[in-house]
């Protein structure tokens, strides 16, 4: 038997592990797990920089896909309405149509024909004319809706000048989408649902595949840890893998692309980790039915791709079928969805988070319970 | 200290097949135990009965008195286990290995320089798992099954598919697991390996134990004969065949052969006549033993 001062010398095995003890086999797996993620520029990329590459797709470049382009109008001759139009006319006239000004009718409705310009106005004898060409029926008739308001506006003006009353009717109109959701109010919310939920789902199946392949999953089974420590270190490293991306978008949408968070949006903290939990089990059913990794994280991208269409995480669903509806309803991050745009940007409060953390909660549940039937230790 | 391990008439069935079939032995506290067999004699499945993987079908087995399937903590602390698999945390470095294993056995991290030295892995100590080459990984293993002092080792194959310098190399460490006194058990399909480390030896194939000694015994109880090599200029073939005590006599391209079961007569007529250029004398050894006992058929 060998001496203290040998290398393989022997020290007391600990016993009785008391409390603070307890928690050292989680901390240790947790760091574990954190660092192999970290580590595997693979896996940092499918988690964080492809979800941040839609949101910078759908909010930065398609953004300005709302927005028209002025139309080309060429003024030929006085046109009064418009030259003595009040300043404030003149702006929003100049925000929706490019003027140029020419004394050749011809030439002008040439242009017109050539497509080179979208329309000439005339005015003669107070007859406002639009000459338009059928070929661009929509910028004709945006060219019209826009003379029109001005001829409106004009005689308004007129009426109100000689009778001292004002108008019994006024239009206006207004864009929807302007008060409540411009594109980036939309997609920041929705996509870091669908990256969360993915980052759980492929994290959960891969981590679970490759510790099995790799005998690792045996060895702690010989090891004083509990299955629940391996799984609570999972749920960890996922949910911090969770709030980093929440961070990362919601700072990204605010700093870059002009989100503008409702003043309940720390709510979405609860909500993201009711998905996580749900979208982990996801991943352990996949990992638990799954003999390599490709397959497991072929699985993963099998439930959670057309998911993600289904459940509006790229553009809404408002306008799909009642019963691509009916279907949405049914998939958890439909709802994961859901609760997060109405506390991020639709100034909803508690009670929108409820329903849908219960029914993410719900299906967390029964995953859990299926992938711990289907569970094997050993490939 | 050493831990005494009981194995008692175990049997493993999986379906129709008997991977185990009514096996008893008995590991003394501090031994050295070998399971020797070819590929699929079924070691693999009783050492990992023995560690508390798999419930036998029936019979018994004990580790320090108790059940290991139960898998208690506190008996999981002084067992010590190397898989077939290299079983590590991906991405981690040889030192965090360590460090993970350690936390998750409860114990201080504190020499685990000394047991990087012991392995020989000190200058990888911060390299990742997946950087280091096989036998790195396999000592690593080793390094993780000892990072909570345990009592009892259990080693499955674990210089298998190494190269010879990396097989002595780990000979040398598995040398110094079981000098602490520890009790160390492992499975091998190397006689020479199961030769040089274990107090004793069980021959295991088709799942039933064939022989269990020391792996001297094993040798002399096989009878074998001593195989005597000369230079070809020492002597005539006809000459060696009529030495006194000679059983066989080839000529071989390294020279003659003869075989005996009386060396010291025939070495001494040897010596007599001053023909002894190119002397070899060789015993026969645990390969033989285990040709003997198994036979010499193609294994899967």
């Amino acid at each position: 038997m060998s001496t203290s001062t040998t290398p393989g010398s022997r020290t007391e095995p600990s016993t009785g592990a008391g409390d603070a003890k307890a928690a050292r086999p989680l901390k240790a797996l947790t760091i574990a797990m954190f660092k192999g993620f970290v580590r595997d520029r693979m896996t940092l990329f499918w988690a964080i920089a492809f979800p941040l590459m839609f949101l910078v797709l759908f909010g930065g470049i398609f953004t300005s896909q709302g927005e028209v382009d002025p139309a080309e109008v060429v003024v030929v001759g006085d046109v009064s309405v418009i030259d003595d139009a009040p300043a404030e006319a003149q702006k929003t006239i100049e925000k929706s149509v490019d003027i140029t000004r020419s004394d050749d009718l011809d030439a002008a409705l040439e242009k017109v024909r050539d497509g080179d310009a979208d329309a000439v106005v005339t005015e003669e004898g107070g007859e406002v004319t639009v000459h338009y060409s059928a070929a661009d029926p929509v910028a004709g008739a945006q060219i019209q809706g826009v003379v029109q308001a001005i001829v409106q506006q004009a005689n308004t003006a007129v009426y109100q000048q000689s009778t001292g009353e004002p108008p019994t009717f006024m239009f206006a109109s207004s864009q929807v989408e302007d008060d409540s959701l411009e594109q980036i109010q939309y997609v920041t919310p929705s996509l870091l649902g669908w990256a969360v939920a993915m980052s759980a789902t492929f994290g959960a199946a891969a981590n679970l595949v490759m510790w099995r392949k790799s005998g690792l999953l045996r060895r702690l089974r010989l090891a004083p840890v509990r299955t629940s420590s391996v799984v609570l270190a999972r749920v960890g490293v996922s949910l911090v893998i969770a709030l980093v991306q929440a961070v990362i978008f919601v700072g990204l949408g605010v700093g870059a692309f002009g989100l503008q968070l409702s003043g309940w949006w720390p709510l979405m903290v609860p909500l993201l980790l009711a998905g996580t939990l749900a979208f982990l089990s996801i991943g352990m059913l996949a990992g638990a039915v799954s003999k390599t990794e490709e397959g497991a994280i072929g699985l993963a991208n099998f439930i959670v791709l057309p998911m993600a269409f289904l459940s509006g995480s790229f553009f809404p669903l408002d306008g799909a079928p009642t019963w691509l509806r009916a279907v949405s309803n049914c998939l958890p991050l439909k709802h994961l969805n859901q609760g997060m745009l109405d506390v991020m940007v639709r100034e909803q409060g508690p009670s929108a988070i409820v329903l849908p953390i219960v029914i993410l909660l719900g299906f967390a549940a029964v995953f859990a319970t299926v992938s711990a039937r289907l569970f094997r230790w050993e490939a | 200290m050493g831990v005494q391990i009981e194995v008692d008439h175990l049997t493993m069935r999986y379906g129709a097949v008997t991977a185990v079939d009514d096996i008893s032995f008995t590991v003394e506290p501090g031994e050295f135990f070998g399971l020797l067999g070819p590929n699929g004699a079924g070691k693999t499945t009783t050492l990992e009965t023995v560690e508390g993987l798999r419930s036998p079908t029936s019979g018994r087995v004990s580790v320090d008195g108790r059940d290991p399937a139960k898998r208690e903590p506190d008996l999981q602390r002084r067992i010590g286990v190397q898989l077939q698999s290299s079983a590590f945390f991906e991405r981690l470095t040889a030192v965090e290995q360590l460090q993970t294993f350690g936390a998750i056995y409860g114990v201080p991290t504190s020499r685990l320089d000394d047991l990087l030295e012991q392995v020989g892995l000190t200058e990888k100590a911060t390299a990742q798992v997946e950087d280091l080459s096989g036998g790195q990984k396999q000592r690593l293993s080793i390094a993780c099954a000892l990072v909570h002092d345990p009592d009892v080792v259990f080693l499955d194959e674990p210089t298998a598919a190494l190269d010879p310098q990396a097989r002595r190399n780990l000979w040398d460490v598995l040398r110094g697991i079981n000098d602490s006194g520890r009790t160390v058990v492992l499975t091998t399909h190397y006689m020479e390996e199961a030769e040089e480390l274990c107090d004793r030896v069980a021959i295991v194939d088709h799942g039933r134990l064939l022989e269990i000694d020391t792996p001297g015994a094993l040798i002399r109880q096989l009878d074998a004969a001593t195989r005597i090599g000369l230079a070809t200029e020492a002597l005539t073939l006809e000459d060696a065949r009529r030495l006194p005590g000679a059983d066989s006599v080839t000529l071989g391209g390294s020279g003659l052969v003869i075989e005996t079961r009386e060396p010291a007569t025939l070495l001494a007529e040897l010596g007599r006549r001053e023909a002894l250029e190119g002397l070899s004398v060789s015993k026969g050894t645990l390969e033989d033993v285990f040709l003997d006992l198994t036979g010499r058929e193609y294994r899967a």
